[in-house]
């Protein structure tokens, strides 16, 4: 008994500090690489480029994480963001303080729907989201009439994705870091928080406990909804238009982002910080191609990214594996 | 729980010992004839033979996966790279009987370009499965690797270009013909006979719904477990790679970025619309078939009468919903 | 005299028609630790488990802290003052020690997010009154089952709980453990705080516990001042001698012929495994059936699963007919069934046939080149339903839909179509109803006449009394003593189990 403890213990251990410092430790490599590789990787351009076009992948990911940690799993993210940049996109023309709660709004329907669908029809959250996936899919298209929806410029609404808060720090990096920290408080300060990572961990046990489980579980997927919503908003307002066709694959990335942030898969332990980290990482590599690229020293295409992407989800999955084979063992004797 | 169910389905099955589930199994048909009945009086030219080519061909490759995906989920798992290990081996085809070699030896080409994709399609299958019987990684999590790098290193080995080719014999894959109905078809209808037999008659079959029915039971009952699993990994990673190379042959083109593009989610849909519960234990292989078909034809309908795909793509969610939440609450 | 704290009176409940309680009483005192004892399936944790909520009563009254009780759900039981303490850990092992004493009921800063220097302080106090001093924000997990024991009280203390369900608490503890617990259980009885007490370790109830309940089929047979009972009067009352059923004559149908010069088929020597089996030895022959006896938690299903090759064991060997067994294919190849104690769980594929359930471990024998002989297989499986009287409407009927019987009849069946040399049969008769266990016996005793072996786990003393040659007695893990038929009794059975390890042979 004693034994199993001591498995447990290293088992925490290396799932709730160091594997998410490893992801620190990753990114941080990555950055020094790119800073002493590359003349222009530390520039204000490069950095905000890439934070700019990651913030969404943030958004998603860190909604991702909730979702993950009740033991769910939401694959309607990506899709939800295209429909989320067309209905912002056409609402552009009222201005960005209607287009933007329209599009958060628009991703928490298809949230409260994938709530309704697991809580109320009791239907897997793998098979429910993956027919919101569609379904989102098919009224983005329907929306747009399978065009891309131009934003208008006349009004504010391109602010938001494309100048700078007190002209250096674009908006929406200032607006992604705002919702991570208030989604970082709502899991570490907060009751629903808690609720969360025990409805996770021991579904069961939350219930004798006396936990709200339904509501934390309607909450995981109304946030992750309105993160895809943001995200989405974001599209539209940076690229200037919605695009009912983005978003594929996107809820693969953001998966990827939280396991690689060392965020158990069966839910009841993770991390916002380390899933923000998972996610610039995956973000890093690409970035770092395409200066390697640019350079012309290999030639690598940008088609290794997705390579690259899937070799290290695997090396994130044998971690995992190894040390939670340790813990349900212990929990078998 | 489940005693409340069997006592309660006892009570029916008195009355009838095969009531519960031949009900079940004449709804889908009977929405299906429905659905028949409705295109012979609305939709033009549905009796033609030309209607019945067109989505022969078009059911073929997603019913072929359906079967594997079919045998994946009665293990109680789920394989997202079908998609990406079509794209794989569609990917490598081309490449094989294009090559010097291949243009050398055009009969060994084709022979090679059928083998050597369906081996490392293969190869994907037996990666997935000893991720998931010898790590115990979940399934969906073991078969996102693929799901992103397949496909991946399907564009590194095309460097991402749109191969094009004729090759007659390759073709026949994808553009021959028998009794003037796709070969495909055929091809798709022996598989799924073939599997459907294999489920109802063999040791694997057995197996693998004992696996998923009840792990440790079977385990216990000195059922290979692991081996089993593995096995259903790569039957249906190699069903995807036999997909890949057909919707190669189809179009005489090969582009790695949309070979078997979103193919996952029609298997999944067909397999759960065909009768396939996520709680393993049940390898309906026919009626995956009847799903693939189902959906397409809801599709086609609603296309030949004026709808647009997309309106297509939010009925299906609404057909998976559904289909799932009828078998959930047949079993509570 | 003052009301007691909890009243439960003629509560009943059934499940689909079958009574799991019937009239069951439970009160509970202010301040006192009191005890439920009874055998499986007695109906202790329904009578706990309607009082927290988690299942509704049919009938009957409950009476708590002076009024008329309708909790609902484990949340109402909490907010009442009904904390439990499952056996089951129900803590989220990966969550802090201080989470989970709070979740639920979070000490709140100002702005409304949680005080954790609060909560971590207040957690602290609680547990630092136990006597343990550990650090509240490290995961549960990484502390010893006893600390995580104390932890699941400590919520129950914060929560303020006038009543605190003990379920199996020690089950997983060692004695230095057992003893900070009881600490704690009288630290909580002084504060006036009541505890209910669910243990089989009966020694433990003279210990620690007032008063104790004794339970049988669903129905409270005994309330006792535990200074005025004897651990025999207990474990006579739990078995409920005096029921009819098991008086009348021949009461089981396993009865022992006597020849047991057979060849020598399963030795076990010293086995250990990481499952709470610390040492195991015997030895079982043709034509031989040997019980193993113990309370529950004695390692005796540890036992089975180790001759089968389910674990591994640490120490110790495990040989068929002089072959080592590694694993549960090994074993089956060398003629070893295992009919398992949890039908549900390790027992019946629901979605497979009666004819697919029967058939799982011979399919190797039946199929050639990987196809199986249907033919053969139906042949095969008709014999088995007619001999072992399977009571279904057609070989190919899911076997979730017949009986637990017949269940277990297909399981047997399963067992049996190996043509086994040994059978390992983990509470064959449990939870069927009395015609079938008459019939399972009869046929095991077949089976056993004509030259096969049997290793019998039973809680029925009469099962093991009537049809064991030889009864292997387990306590801790550990296989103490042997006792020989014919001559047993249930007294000297009762004894046997009972008696602390002691240093004699033989019995």
């Amino acid at each position: 008994m004693l034994g199993d403890a001591f498995d447990l213990r290293t088992y925490t251990r290396q799932l709730g500090r160091s594997s998410t410092i490893t992801v620190w430790i990753a990114l941080l490599c990555l950055i020094l690489f790119g800073l002493l590789r590359y003349d222009n990787f530390g520039s204000t351009y490069n950095i905000g480029s890439f934070l700019n076009y990651n913030s969404m992948f943030i958004l998603i990911s860190v909604g991702m994480c909730f979702v993950i940690m009740t033991g769910g799993i939401d694959l309607s993210v990506g899709s939800v963001a295209a429909f989320a940049s067309v209905v912002a996109a056409l609402l552009s023309p009222h201005g960005l303080w209607v287009a933007l709660p329209g599009g958060i709004l628009a991703g928490m329907a298809f949230g409260a729907v994938n709530a309704f669908i697991i809580l109320v029809m009791r239907v897997p959250p793998f098979m429910a989201t993956l027919a919101t996936m569609l379904a989102a899919k098919g009224c983005a298209l329907v929306l747009s009439g399978k065009q891309t929806v131009s934003v208008s410029w006349e009004s504010n609404f391109t602010t938001l994705g494309m100048s700078s808060a007190f002209g250096i720090l674009p908006w929406t990096i200032l607006v992604t870091a705002i919702v991570v920290v208030a989604a970082w408080i709502v899991l570490e300060k907060t009751s629903l928080g808690r609720t969360v990572l025990a409805v996770g961990g021991s579904p069961d046990a939350a219930h004798l406990m006396g936990l709200k489980t339904g509501r934390a579980i309607a909450f995981v997927y109304l946030f992750s909804g309105a993160c895809a919503g943001l995200a989405g908003v974001f599209l539209a307002s940076g690229y200037g238009a919605g695009q009912p066709l983005e978003g594929v694959g996107w809820e693969l990335a953001a998966i990827a982002s939280v396991v690689v942030g060392g965020t158990l898969l069966t839910g009841g332990l993770g991390s916002i910080p380390a899933t923000v980290a998972g996610a610039l990482l995956f973000g890093l590599v690409f970035n770092i191609l395409n200066f390697e690229n640019g350079r012309g020293t290999i030639s690598l295409s940008a088609y290794w990214q997705s390579v690259i992407r899937g070799g290290l989800l695997l090396l994130v999955i044998l971690l995992q594996a190894r040390v939670q084979s340790l813990g349900v063992r212990s929990k078998t004797s | 729980m489940s005693r409340e169910r069997s006592s309660a389905e006892r009570g029916v099955l008195l009355q009838n010992p095969l009531s519960g589930i031949s009900l079940r199994r004449h709804g889908g048909l009977i929405a299906l004839a429905l659905l028949l009945l409705f295109n012979i009086v609305f939709t033009r030219n549905f009796l033609h033979m030309q209607t019945l080519f067109v989505n022969v061909s078009q059911v073929a490759t997603i019913a072929i996966v359906a079967v594997g995906m079919t045998l994946v989920i009665a293990t109680r798992g789920v394989d997202l790279s079908v998609g990406a290990v079509m794209a794989l081996a569609g990917a490598l085809a081309p490449l094989i009987f294009m090559s010097s070699f291949g243009r050398a030896n055009p009969g060994l080409g084709v022979a090679l370009a059928i083998i050597v994709p369906l081996l490392v399609a293969a190869a994907c299958g037996l990666f997935n499965g000893v991720l998931v019987a010898f790590l115990n990684v979940q399934p969906i999590i073991a078969t996102l690797i693929l799901f992103i790098s397949g496909r991946g290193i399907a564009l590194v080995l095309t460097n991402g270009n749109l191969q094009t080719f004729s090759n007659p014999i390759f073709s026949f894959l994808g553009t021959g013909r028998i009794l003037g109905l796709p070969f495909q078809g055929w091809l798709a209808l022996a598989i799924a006979l073939f599997f459907a037999w294999l489920v109802a008659r063999t040791l694997y079959g057995r197996y693998l719904l004992a696996v998923g029915g009840n792990e440790t039971a079977a385990g216990l009952a000195g059922v290979p477990v692991r081996t089993v699993k593995i096995a259903t990994y790569v039957i249906s990673a190699s069903l995807a790679g036999l997909a890949g190379l057909i919707v190669v042959a189809i179009n005489s083109a090969s582009d790695a970025a949309r070979i078997g593009n979103l193919m996952e989610l029609d298997a999944i849909a067909a397999a759960v619309v065909g009768g396939a519960v996520l709680s393993g234990g049940r390898a309906p292989i026919l009626g995956a078939i009847f799903g693939a078909v189902f959906i397409q034809l809801v599709r086609y309908t609603l296309l030949a009468n004026g709808f647009s795909d997309e309106v297509a793509l939010i009925i299906k969610a609404a057909i998976i919903v559904f289909a799932v939440y009828l078998q959930q609450a047949s079993r509570e | 005299m003052t009301t007691p704290l909890l009243r439960m009176t003629g509560i009943s409940k059934a499940f689909n028609g079958v009574p799991a309680l019937a009239r069951a009483e439970l009160a509970v005192d202010r301040g006192e630790v009191h005890a439920i004892v009874g055998q499986n399936g007695a109906g202790k944790s329904t009578l706990i488990k309607i009082l927290t909520g988690v299942y509704q009563r049919d009938e009957g009254e409950i009476a708590f802290d002076g009024a008329p009780s309708t909790i609902a759900s484990p949340r109402e039981a909490q907010e009442r003052g009904v904390s439990t303490i499952y056996q089951e850990l129900n803590l989220v092992p990966l969550r802090s020690v201080t989470e989970n004493v709070v979740l639920g009921y979070e000490p709140r800063t100002r702005w409304g997010t949680i005080d954790w220097r609060g909560a971590h302080r207040r957690t602290g106090e609680i547990l630092s009154r136990f006597g343990v001093d550990i650090d509240v924000k490290a995961p549960l997990a990484t502390y010893p089952t006893a600390i995580q024991q104390l932890v699941a009280i400590a919520r129950a203390v914060s929560l303020n709980a006038k009543l605190v369900i003990m379920d199996e608490p020690t089950s997983s503890l060692d004695e230095r453990e057992v003893e900070v617990l009881f600490g704690v259980i009288r630290e909580l009885k002084n504060s006036g705080t009541s505890i209910l007490y669910v243990s089989h370790f009966l020694d433990e109830l003279f210990e620690i516990c007032d008063r104790v309940t004794i339970m049988r089929d669903g129905r409270t047979v005994g309330v006792a001042n535990i200074a005025e009972t004897t651990k025999l009067d207990l474990i006579a009352a739990m078995l409920g001698r005096s029921a009819a059923e098991i008086q009348t004559a021949g009461m089981t149908e396993l009865a022992a012929t006597g020849d047991r010069s057979g060849e020598l088929l399963l030795e076990a020597e010293g086995v250990a495994t990481n499952r709470r089996l610390r040492n195991l030895s015997l030895k079982v022959r043709r034509g031989e059936i040997v019980g193993l006896a113990g309370l529950l938690g004695s390692g005796r299903t540890e036992a089975a699963r180790a001759i089968f090759g389910c674990d591994k064991p640490t120490a110790g060997r495990v040989a068929m007919k002089g072959t080592a067994i590694d694993c549960p294919r090994t074993a089956i190849s060398r003629g070893i069934g295992y009919l398992t104690e949890d039908r549900k769980a390790e027992g019946i594929v629901p979605e497979l046939s009666v004819r697919e359930n029967m058939t799982l471990a011979l399919l190797p024998q039946l199929s050639r080149m990987g196809l199986v002989d249907k033919a053969r297989e139906r042949e095969i499986v008709e014999r088995f339903i007619r001999s072992l009287g399977i009571k279904a409407a057609h070989m190919d009927q899911k076997v979730s839909e017949l009986s637990g019987g017949n269940q277990q009849k297909v399981l047997l069946g399963r067992w049996l179509a190996i043509q086994p040399a040994l059978l390992i049969l983990d509470e064959p008769t449990r939870g069927v109803d009395v015609g079938a266990k008459l019939e399972i016996q009869a046929i095991i005793r077949r089976y056993v006449d004509e030259g096969c072996g049997v290793i019998l786990i039973s809680s029925e003393f009469q099962e093991l009394i009537e049809g064991a040659d030889e009864i292997v007695v387990l306590q801790e893990g550990e296989s103490v003593r042997t006792v020989s038929n014919p001559g047993v009794t249930e007294d000297m059975l009762v004894h046997a189990i009972a008696q602390p390890k002691a240093k004699e042979v033989d019995a």
